[in-house]
């Protein structure tokens, strides 16, 4: 495979063909923020939380979409883009309930800490405070709609590691949920095999283990990768 | 678990056939989801859970995302359709005459039970603003009055036994 060569924010680094500059970015040392990419599953391109600059290019791209190319110019942290950044962080907290003092992963949520990263400190739109339910029929499990941000780690985790494809999204716009097979409750889903796959995934406190309370809950982040180099390579590296 | 709605008093419904037939057309790919789902909603008015089912089992789909693309498009109907039907507008002229408020208070009222209440996007009449659309028939600069006034219209009109419907 052939390699590229590009320069993200003034350095210039080499990737392979092929690959993301969001994963060439990272594998250099530089963090572009994401909510929805999880290495390991596909990218959906659902938070835009990674959108750079690419010189030439008058759109913003999002990193985990946009494939490097040689030569490539990209910046991914000007004020621009930070301003961007923190709006859409201030969106995401908006749009649903986030209230952290009292959210099982206070202190271990992906959106709380890049909102602490990216001084998002208050925010500046008017919070829509929906009316949405907990779906706590699953045995072992909590699903709780208010903290969800639809980035669909949990969809796709389901569908293309576990195979079960019990999530998926239903409806448009801000009226989008979570739903479980034909929108039953979690616990009457047929499909479910109970592996917990989504909620090690999911970046906020939107699925939970039954059991914990405020900030109790702790997500493991490095199962995914077991599993896929274990699935892919044959090397179990724990 | 429901049962696929039947024809009542049939002696067997053809409905299931033909779309078992259009299925087997596009050898049943879940490629053809969309143009099943209509289908589906042309024979049944609407499409119920257990006929979702039974699409996402034939066409090889997990029932998540069967739903997930039904919900997604507002053409697609999972309650059967009322008596009568009332579309709101609600491009910009009808929404800053006031159509979301017309909206609501249709959706709230006690006597909407024989409504199936949706809204829309500009019907090209802006001058008329705020439209509402009963029937097929456009009501130009509604009120709330005014719409309480045709609710009625037509649930006395129900009583006296006229069909009022279409």
């Amino acid at each position: 495979m052939s390699v590229r060569t590009l320069e993200v924010d003034g350095r210039t680094i080499t990737a392979l063909e092929g690959q993301t500059v969001f994963s060439a970015a990272w594998d250099s040392g530089i963090r572009i923020p994401r909510l929805c990419h999880l290495g390991g599953l596909s990218e959906a391109g659902a938070c835009r939380l990674c959108l750079v600059e690419i010189e030439g290019q008058k759109k913003l791209q999002p990193a985990c979409l946009t494939k490097v190319a040689e030569d490539m110019v990209v910046n991914t942290a000007t004020p621009a883009l930070l301003a961007h950044r923190r709006l859409i962080v201030e969106l995401l907290l908006a749009e649903r309930n986030h209230v952290c003092a009292v959210c099982v992963l206070n202190g271990a949520c992906e959106l709380q800490d890049l909102a602490a990263q990216l001084g998002v400190d208050h925010v500046r739109l008017r919070p829509q405070y929906p009316s949405l339910p907990v779906d706590l029929s699953h045995e072992r499990f909590g699903l709780d709609h208010n903290r969800c941000i639809l980035c669909t780690r949990c969809v796709r985790v389901c569908d293309e590691v576990e195979g079960a494809h019990t999530w998926d999204v239903a409806g448009r716009g801000r009226n989008s949920r979570i739903i479980s097979d034909l929108g039953e409750p979690w616990g009457d889903s047929g499909s479910c095999t109970s592996c917990g796959k989504c909620v090690q995934v999911c970046p906020t406190g939107a699925l939970f283990s039954k059991g914990r309370t405020v900030a109790e809950m702790r997500k493991d982040r490095g199962f995914l990768r077991y599993i896929m180099t274990a699935r892919e390579k044959k090397l179990w590296i724990s | 678990m429901d049962e696929i709605p039947q024809t009542a008093g049939a002696a067997h419904d053809e409905r299931e056939q033909i779309l078992d037939r259009a299925m087997a057309r596009h050898h049943n790919s879940g490629d053809a989801l969309i143009e099943i789902l209509h289908t589906a909603q042309q024979l049944y008015g609407y499409l119920p859970a257990p006929l979702l089912k039974k699409i996402a089992r034939r066409l090889m789909l997990p029932p998540s995302r069967v739903l997930g693309v039904a919900t997604f498009y507002h053409l697609f109907r999972l309650e059967p359709l009322r008596k009568h039907s009332a579309v709101v507008c609600l491009g910009t002229a009808c929404y800053e005459a006031g159509g979301t408020e017309l909206l609501e208070g249709l959706r709230q009222h006690p006597g909407s039970g024989d409504w199936s209440v949706a809204s829309g996007r500009c019907v090209g009449s802006c001058g008329l603003a705020p439209i509402v659309i009963c029937d097929g028939r456009a009501m130009a600069r509604v009120t709330a009055d005014k719409l309480e006034a045709r609710l009625r219209e037509d649930h006395d009109r129900g009583s006296t036994g006229t069909d009022a419907g279409h």
